[in-house]
C-alpha cells in the first residue's frame, strides 16, 4: 500500500493525544487514534474497564478530544445505549456512540449487556479492542485466550484449554447490520469499515485484534509485524458480516504455517512441535468454517 | 385532578407529569406495574421519552446513567433481587453525581423467595450515595416522585423513593393528579450541571489518586447534607402550589407525649389510627414518621425525641447481628443528648416478608414498652413463633 492511497483514505487529524499512558507497542492506541481519525470529533466514547482506563490518563487529564464516560467492566453497552437515548430525546441524531471496551469487558463480563444491547439494535458502534487476555490486572485468562496460550492464570505446566470464543459467529447471530474485524496493521481497511459502520444505523461491532508486547511477551517493535502476520497466517482473517448472513473477506490471506506467529511469542514458548501443529489444525479447521460462512452465507 | 390509583400508577403519572426522557427498566413484582404504564404513556405519544427495555436490572441503572450523564431527565424502577442486582452502578450513579430517580417497590430478600414487604432490600443499599425517601400513602408517592426530580437536579446526587410492596404498590387510593402546567412551573426541563458534550469534551469518571479521592467524597457528602435544607425548599415550592407536604420527619400527635412510636412506611398509617385510640384512652402516646432516611434526620430526632421518656422504633427490617435499622440509626444520633434526657429505646422487629402489622400488634407493643423497666436486648422481636 503506497502512501499516497493511505493518505487519501485516512484522515489527518488526531483526537488521540500524544501524552496517553499506554506500554510501549501496544496496539491499544494505534486502533483508537485510526478509529478516532475516521469518526471525527462529532463522536462520544464510553470505556468500561480495561486497558484504556489507564491508557485515558487519570483526572482531571483525558488523551481523548472527545467526551468520554469511564464506567463499570459490565457496562459499555447498556451506558451506550442510555447515553444514545438521552442524545435522541433531545433530537441529537448525528452524534455518533461509540463503546470501546477489551476482550474480558466485551467476551466475559460484559456479554449479557452486549447482547441485549445487539437484540434490541441499539444505535452505537461496540469496538472490542482485543490483547487475548485481562492484561490490565496482570494477564490473567479471558475466554479470548488462544489455547495453548501461558497466562498467569494458565501457567505453562496447565496452559488455555479452550479455543478462543467465536464473538463474531455470536455478534452475527444478533442479525445485527454490521459487523467486522480488523486489524492494526491493515489501517486503511480498519478505517474503511469504521466510515461504512458510521453511516449504518443500528448495532454495529467492530473487532480489533491488539497484540500486547508485556501480555504476548514479544518484543515492542513486533506489534505491527505479528498483527499481520495473524490475519496473513488466517489466526484472524480480516472480515465483515452484515445483518448476520452476509459475510465476506475484505483483505487477501494467503495462509502458510502459524509456526513463525506462534514462536515469536514467548507466551507460547512451552509448547511441543506437536502443540503448534495442533493450533495449525485449529486454524486450519477455522478458516474452512469461515470460507464456508463466506460461500453460504452461514 | 382526582384518581383512584394503585401505587404503583401513582409513580407512573409521577414520572409522566415530571417528563422524564430516558426511562431504563426490567420487570420484577411487585414492581412491574409502574414500567407497564410508563410504556402504555410512550406508546400512545402522552410521554414523549425514550423508553430502553433492558436485559437486567443492572444494565437498567446503566443504562440511566448514560442518559443522566447526556443530560437528561432519567427514571427507573425495581424492587429487591433487583435492587442488590444493581448495587454497583448504585455507586456509580452517587459518585458520579448523576440526578438519576428511581422507585423501589419494598420486597423482602431471597430466600426464601418472598415478594412481600420490608425494608431490607433499600436499606442494604445505605451506603451507596442515594437519598432515599419513605412514602406512607398514594398520594405521597405521587408528590414524592415529582419532588425527587426536582432535590436530585438542584444537588446532583439520584434519589430512591420507597413505598411498601401490596399495602401500597397494589392497593387504591385516591390521589390528587397535580395539573401539567402546575408541574412544569415547579420542575422545568433539566438543565445538567455537566454532561457529555462533543463542543466542551471532558472525561468522567476517570482514575483518582488518593491526593483527590477524599475530596470528591467530602463533596459528595456535603451535597447530601445539603439535601437536608433542599428537600425543606423543595417542599415549600410544592406546597404552594397543592397545599401538600410531608416533611423529612412528621409528627402526629406529639404534644407532651411520654411515649412516642417512631414508623416509616405504611406502618404509620397503622400507628396513627392506634395512637388516636390511646389519645381517646388518656393517654401521652405520640407518632413520629421518619420519611428520609439518607441524609439522615439526626437534628430533628434529636430535638424530637431528647427528653421523652420512652420510644418505640418499629423496624421492618433487620441488620443481621446488630438489629433494626432505624432503632440503631436513632440511638446513634441520641447518643449526642444530654444522659438524662435521653429517652428508654425500645427496638421492636416486625412486619418481615410482609406479615401484617396490626392494631393489635401495635397494642402490644405500646403496653410492653410502658411495663418492661428496660429492653432485654436490642432486637425485640414481635410474634416471633418456633
Amino acid at each position: 500500500m503506497s502512501q499516497t492511497i493511505i493518505k487519501q483514505h485516512i484522515p489527518q487529524d488526531e483526537l488521540l493525544a500524544s501524552g496517553h499512558l499506554a506500554c510501549p507497542g501496544c496496539a491499544a492506541p494505534i486502533a483508537m487514534n485510526l478509529v478516532l481519525k475516521a469518526l471525527g470529533p462529532e463522536t462520544m466514547v464510553v470505556l468500561p474497564a480495561c486497558c484504556w482506563s489507564i491508557i485515558a490518563g487519570p483526572w482531571p487529564q483525558s488523551s481523548l478530544q472527545v467526551p468520554l464516560f469511564h464506567t463499570a467492566f459490565e457496562t459499555g453497552a447498556a451506558v451506550a445505549s442510555g447515553i444514545k437515548a438521552g442524545l435522541v430525546s433531545r433530537g441529537d441524531t448525528k452524534t455518533t456512540v461509540i463503546s470501546w471496551a477489551g476482550d474480558g469487558g466485551t467476551f466475559d463480563i460484559g456479554l449479557q449487556a452486549l447482547s441485549g444491547a445487539a437484540e434490541r439494535n441499539e444505535d452505537f458502534i461496540y469496538f472490542c479492542y482485543d490483547n487475548e487476555a485481562y492484561m490490565n490486572t496482570g494477564i490473567q485468562r479471558s475466554s479470548a485466550t488462544p489455547w495453548g496460550a501461558w497466562t498467569t492464570t494458565t501457567p505453562t505446566s496447565d496452559p488455555e484449554h479452550q479455543p478462543k470464543k467465536d464473538i463474531m459467529a455470536i455478534m452475527a447471530a444478533h442479525r445485527i447490520p454490521y459487523a467486522a474485524t480488523a486489524s492494526v496493521a491493515y489501517p486503511v481497511d480498519l478505517v474503511e469499515k469504521v466510515k461504512k459502520a458510521r453511516t449504518i444505523r443500528g448495532t454495529r461491532f467492530i473487532h480489533i485484534l491488539a497484540p500486547c508486547p508485556p501480555g504476548w511477551k514479544t518484543q515492542n517493535d513486533e506489534t505491527i509485524d505479528l498483527a499481520r502476520m495473524a490475519v496473513e497466517r488466517r489466526v484472524f482473517p480480516l472480515m465483515e458480516v452484515e445483518n448476520g448472513g452476509s459475510w465476506r473477506f475484505t483483505v487477501d490471506h494467503p495462509g502458510g504455517s502459524v509456526e513463525e506467529y506462534i514462536r515469536r511469542q514467548a507466551r507460547f514458548k512451552h509448547l511441543t512441535d506437536r502443540q503448534v501443529e495442533i493450533i495449525q489444525d485449529q486454524v486450519d479447521a477455522r478458516w474452512e468454517i469461515l470460507s464456508n460462512r463466506v460461500k453460504y452465507g452461514t | 385532578m382526582k384518581k383512584v390509583m394503585i401505587g404503583n400508577h401513582a409513580v407512573s403519572w409521577g414520572a409522566l407529569r415530571s417528563r422524564v426522557e430516558v426511562i431504563s427498566a426490567y420487570p420484577i413484582t411487585p414492581q412491574t406495574q409502574i414500567v407497564e404504564a410508563l410504556s402504555d404513556m410512550v406508546a400512545d405519544g402522552s410521554l414523549p421519552a425514550q423508553y430502553i427495555k433492558v436485559e437486567s436490572e443492572h444494565s437498567a441503572m446503566a443504562a440511566c446513567i448514560g442518559g443522566s450523564i447526556a443530560g437528561t431527565r432519567t427514571f427507573t424502577a425495581t424492587s429487591a433481587q433487583g435492587l442488590a442486582l444493581m448495587h454497583e452502578m448504585l455507586h456509580w450513579a452517587a459518585g458520579g453525581r448523576l440526578p438519576v430517580v428511581m422507585a423501589n417497590v419494598n420486597r423482602a430478600m431471597a430466600p426464601g423467595w418472598t415478594i412481600w414487604t420490608d425494608q431490607n432490600d433499600s436499606l442494604s443499599q445505605r451506603d451507596t450515595g442515594w437519598i432515599q425517601l419513605y412514602c406512607e400513602t398514594n398520594q405521597e408517592v405521587f408528590d414524592t416522585t415529582i419532588q425527587s426530580f426536582k432535590l436530585a437536579e438542584t444537588v446532583n446526587l439520584p434519589v430512591m423513593l420507597v413505598l411498601d410492596a401490596f399495602y401500597l404498590s397494589h392497593t387504591s387510593e385516591p390521589v390528587d393528579v397535580t395539573e401539567q402546567e402546575d408541574v412544569d412551573r415547579f420542575l422545568p426541563k433539566r438543565e445538567a450541571a455537566f454532561k457529555m458534550d462533543t463542543s466542551d469534551p471532558r472525561a468522567f469518571g476517570a482514575l483518582v489518586r488518593p491526593d483527590a479521592y477524599t475530596e470528591m467524597r467530602w463533596q459528595q457528602q456535603e451535597a447530601m447534607l445539603e439535601a437536608r435544607d433542599v428537600f425543606r425548599r423543595v417542599e415549600d415550592d410544592w406546597e404552594a402550589i397543592t397545599g401538600r407536604r410531608y416533611g423529612a420527619v412528621e409528627t402526629y400527635r406529639t404534644e407532651d407525649a411520654d411515649l412516642l412510636l417512631v414508623t416509616s412506611g405504611t406502618i404509620t398509617s397503622t400507628a396513627r389510627h392506634v395512637v388516636d385510640e390511646r389519645r381517646a384512652a388518656g393517654e401521652k402516646v405520640g407518632l413520629i414518621k421518619v420519611k428520609m432516611f439518607r441524609p439522615f434526620p439526626t437534628d430533628e430526632l434529636r430535638e424530637l425525641l431528647g427528653g421523652v421518656d420512652r420510644v418505640a422504633v418499629l423496624d421492618r427490617n433487620i441488620s443481621p447481628g446488630h438489629g433494626g435499622i432505624f432503632a440503631e440509626e436513632i440511638r446513634a444520633a441520641l447518643y449526642d443528648v444530654p444522659p438524662e434526657d435521653r429517652p428508654n429505646l425500645f427496638g421492636y422487629i416486625l412486619g418481615l416478608g410482609g406479615r401484617d402489622v396490626t392494631p393489635a400488634v401495635i397494642d402490644d407493643i405500646i403496653d410492653n414498652t410502658r411495663s418492661t423497666a428496660r429492653p432485654e436486648r436490642e432486637d425485640l422481636w414481635v410474634g416471633v413463633e418456633l
